[in-house]
């Protein structure tokens, strides 16, 4: 096991022990954190699917997590519950069930369309596609336009309650957990190989036979089902949905997590965003023009480190 | 015997220029064919349109007795046509074995299974290692792809031309770049390989060509300008006059 | 159908196209002669829009601000390019496309920090301020009209350079052979240098231009760059004619459709239902555009040649 999988790993043991440990010496503000940091790490997670695996540079992703939040939001704002005797008493399956299929309907329409192009095209065409779901949020006056919409009930699930914070995160976590287990199950498999070797060498792939259009938007759809699954997260622990979670900024900064973290590794996403949030609250604490020292963070690892951080910790350069 | 591949008519043209002039060509069942021309004659360009990456302006490829002119690359390469590239086209960030064990994987109708590690499954490893070995590189099967050296690249594209089991295979400029000693190599293998697949081979290496190929046809400015036995080529004033005359 | 309301609204459709061709023209300079993505271009919209309207406050002249205002814009444009974008060009999409993200922040940030949070209103000399009536209800703010003029000018004037002067000549022929531009011993650097200050320009002037309407604010470019890029997807990447085209389209259409999208749907829909969904659907017109365009032409309408 080499230094990145190991640190990887302690992460995880120390996510796994330290919001108990912040609540017990009153430092509740720190689960919030925690919690944030891992519904990213999913949202990261998955875009690393396409990003990482499939070298497919998706610019929209945060479009997911949007549609994913407002699948709570807005079924939770109607007071709708589902049908079905088994599933109504937990309107949480409904909730979770909506944000998952609308946001994997979502990528399956416009990954079609956005898989028909490369390069440059791609990246922009999926950042237009989320600022058209951006846009069409804002026009919607009646769930809050660009003020955005306050749930007052969060999703309601056997055994958990969301209302607790311990217990938010602790889904979270295991959310987490299952979301790195699928994505490593995907790449180690056949689909996996096919798709990573589209990556390498897209011409000799479709000389091999591989349909590797089918490929692509298979896992386009995998990932953004599981990016709207962290988006009914989100808007579960947040209770406050608004456009501005589908900002390509937000899409520009799950981007910036794999590459702190490391692109195409299991717990890369993982890392990069427990990164990318320690890095904010720290700046942020200091000063209100941290978005500065941020960006200028952002530029100097993109031009001097192209293995990110875990490339500096590491000692060893990509390239 | 009978034509495996069959083309009529074939023309294509990027603005101005004819890189494919009316090009007619059958191959034969079992045959080793080269096509040889001087550079920018289309020899590349005409494989891209048998392989589907480029579609033709105008003509017909048959294949098996199939029309697939406008068949897709991946459809091609299902009903059995594998090409080799000129400027070497692997998978550099994976190992040896996972650039074969993908043309292997390749064969078994699709690839959505999702759950089993595809490194695991020793069937698809086993018969990778044995294409691998055919090709004299089964010591390097996990060295990552890129460690590699031209050689070693040009056998491994060779490879998977075989571990595609494509009835039809054509190699373009499989000795580009080799030293003495590795196209002799090369030529060995290409030799042990005859009979058993259909091969269109094109190479600028006239030894090899004319000790390996049953029929030798001529491009000239995207146009044939002779098909025939080595011994007719070589004797062919048409051929000397615009091609073989100045080689030196 | 109110035609004057028509003919005002298709005349801001063109003025929007014309500041959309604006900002698409040095993106799509940019990207099809350097090979370099720059999502940072809408911050250099921003950037001149905040520049011009400090001046036009310390000058008491906004066209004086101007004409200092787009050379500054040009000099910021150089200076990224030296700094952040020169490196970058043999890297891959994806780092230039991350690297002018943290450019956005940074820029964000130092408008912020130098010119405060608020966004500021440029005032108009009075002789631009006015409006002109045309009689039948037509009645135009005289600065659209200037907006209309300078926009039709600097596209010619943007034409003009590109198909008849040396320095055009060399813009074209780097556009579709680098490596000859380079063997004809022309100093390339200084060539993409140059693009990328006119591209850095170009979008300033654009910012300039809508700030005595809009007022400069630090998120003005944000929005703008996403419009800018379906304009350049649906023209083709790479292409001036395109980004002209595809400016006009988008503008018009984005226009036209926020205006009368709700009375052409209440044609076969309730006014009531036509009330909910037009908006909706004029937020993401643009976009369906984008996504008819692409589905027949992946390439987009004009795709440049081969490079």
């Amino acid at each position: 096991m080499n230094r990145k999988t190991i640190t990887g790993i302690v992460l995880l043991g120390l996510l796994a022990v330290l919001p108990p440990i912040f609540i017990a010496t009153g430092n509740a503000f720190y689960v919030d954190l925690t919690t944030r940091l891992v519904i990213l790490a999913i949202a990261a997670t998955s875009l690393n699917l396409v990003l990482g695996y499939g070298g497919l540079v998706s610019f929209g992703h945060a479009a997911f997590v949007g549609i994913g939040a407002y699948a709570v939001g807005i079924p939770a704002y109607h007071g709708i519950y589902g049908g079905g005797e088994l599933i109504a008493s937990f309107n949480g399956f409904y909730h979770i069930a909506l944000a998952v299929i609308l946001s994997a309907l979502f990528a399956l329409i416009t990954g079609a369309i956005c898989l028909r192009t490369k390069g440059v095209y791609f990246i922009m065409i999926t950042m237009a596609f989320a600022q058209m779901v951006y846009y069409l949020f804002i026009s919607l006056e009646t769930y809050g336009a660009d003020d955005g919409l306050v749930i007052d009930l969060r999703s309601e699930l056997p055994l958990v309650n969301l209302d607790k914070p311990l217990q938010m995160y602790y889904f979270a976590f295991v959310s987490l957990l299952a979301a790195l287990l699928i994505v490593r199950t995907i790449v180690r498999s056949r689909f996996g190989m096919v798709l990573q070797g589209a990556k390498g060498n897209p011409e000799r792939m479709v000389t091999l036979g591989y349909n590797i259009y089918l490929y692509r938007l298979a896992a386009y759809v995998i990932s953004g089902a599981m990016a709207g699954y962290a988006g009914a997260l989100l808007g579960n622990f947040t209770t406050f949905i608004s456009p501005d979670m589908m900002d390509w900024h937000r899409s520009g900064e799950l981007m910036f997590m794999i590459i702190l973290g490391g692109a195409a590794t299991t717990l890369g996403p993982l890392m990069g965003s427990a990164a990318f949030i320690v890095v904010e609250e720290i700046l942020s604490h200091y000063t209100v023009y941290w978005h500065l020292p941020f960006g200028l963070m952002l530029i100097a690892i993109v031009l001097f480190a192209r293995g990110g951080v875990m490339g500096i910790i590491t000692g060893k350069d990509k390239s | 015997m009978s034509s495996l591949l069959s083309i009529t008519g074939l023309n294509k043209s990027f603005g101005g220029i004819k890189a494919t002039d009316d090009v007619n060509l059958d191959v034969l069942e079992g045959e080793l064919h080269a096509i040889i021309g001087p550079n920018g004659a289309g020899k590349t360009t005409l494989i891209s349109q048998l392989s589907g990456a480029l579609p033709p302006d105008t003509g017909s490829i048959m294949f098996n007795g199939q029309d697939i002119t406008r068949a897709p690359a991946y459809g091609r390469a299902k009903l059995g046509i594998t090409r080799s590239f000129q400027i070497t086209s692997l998978v550099k960030d994976m190992s040896v074995l996972d650039n074969i064990a993908l043309a292997v994987q390749a064969k078994q109708g699709h690839s959505f299974r999702f759950l089993k590690p595809a490194r695991s499954i020793a069937p698809l490893r086993d018969e990778a290692l044995t294409h691998l070995d055919a090709v004299g590189l089964a010591d390097r099967a996990d060295a990552p792809t890129v460690n590699l050296s031209h050689g070693e690249h040009r056998l491994m594209e060779i490879a998977i031309a075989l571990a595609s089991d494509a009835p039809l295979m054509m190699l373009d400029e499989p000795m580009a770049g080799l030293g003495p000693d590795e196209s002799a190599r090369m030529v060995t293998f290409l030799k042990t390989l005859k009979g058993k697949r259909t091969i269109v081979l094109i190479e600028h290496d006239m030894d090899a060509v004319f000790a390996l190929a049953d029929r030798i046809s001529v491009l000239v400015y995207g146009h044939i300008i002779a098909t025939g036995t080595p011994a007719e080529i070589r004797s062919n004033s048409a051929v000397r006059q615009a091609y073989l005359g100045e080689e030196d | 159908m109110d035609y004057a309301l028509l003919l005002v609204q298709t005349l801001n459709g063109v003025q929007l196209g014309l500041l959309l061709f604006l900002v698409a023209s040095g993106l799509t300079l940019v990207f099809g002669i350097l090979d370099f993505v720059n999502l940072a271009h809408g911050a250099l919209y921003m950037l001149g829009a905040f520049i011009c309207a400090w001046l036009t406050l310390a000058l008491g002249n906004f066209l004086i601000a101007m004409v200092i205002a787009v050379p500054v814009t040009a000099g910021a444009g150089y200076l990224i390019e030296r700094t952040v974008a020169r490196p970058l060009y043999a890297r891959d999409h994806l780092d230039q496309v991350l690297a002018t993200f943290g450019l956005i922040l940074v820029i964000d940030t130092m408008v912020h920090l130098v010119f405060g949070p608020e966004g500021i209103a440029v005032p108009l000399p009075a002789w631009l301020n006015g409006q002109l009536d045309f009689g039948a209800n037509v009645i135009l703010p005289t600065y659209r009209l200037l907006i209309i003029g300078f926009g039709i000018l600097t596209a010619f004037g943007l034409f003009w350079m590109v198909t008849y002067t040396k320095i055009g000549m060399l813009i074209r022929a780097g556009a579709s052979n680098r490596t000859m531009v380079s063997a004809l011993g022309i100093d390339i650097q200084t060539l993409f240098a140059f693009v990328f200050a006119l591209g850095a320009a170009l979008a300033g002037l654009a910012g300039m231009l809508i700030s005595p309407i809009t007022e400069a604010s630090i998120g003005m470019g944000n929005n703008i760059i996403i419009t800018a890029f379906v304009v350049i997807i649906v023209g083709g990447i790479g292409s001036m004619k395109g980004a002209f085209i595809g400016a006009m389209l988008i503008g018009l259409i984005d226009t036209l459709g926020r205006s009368f999208l709700d009375t052409i749907f209440a044609l076969f829909m309730s006014p009531a239902a036509a009330e909910t969904s037009a908006p909706a659907i004029s937020a993401m017109l643009i976009y369906i555009i984008m996504a008819a365009v692409l589905a027949v032409r992946p390439q987009g309408l004009f795709p440049p040649k081969a490079r």
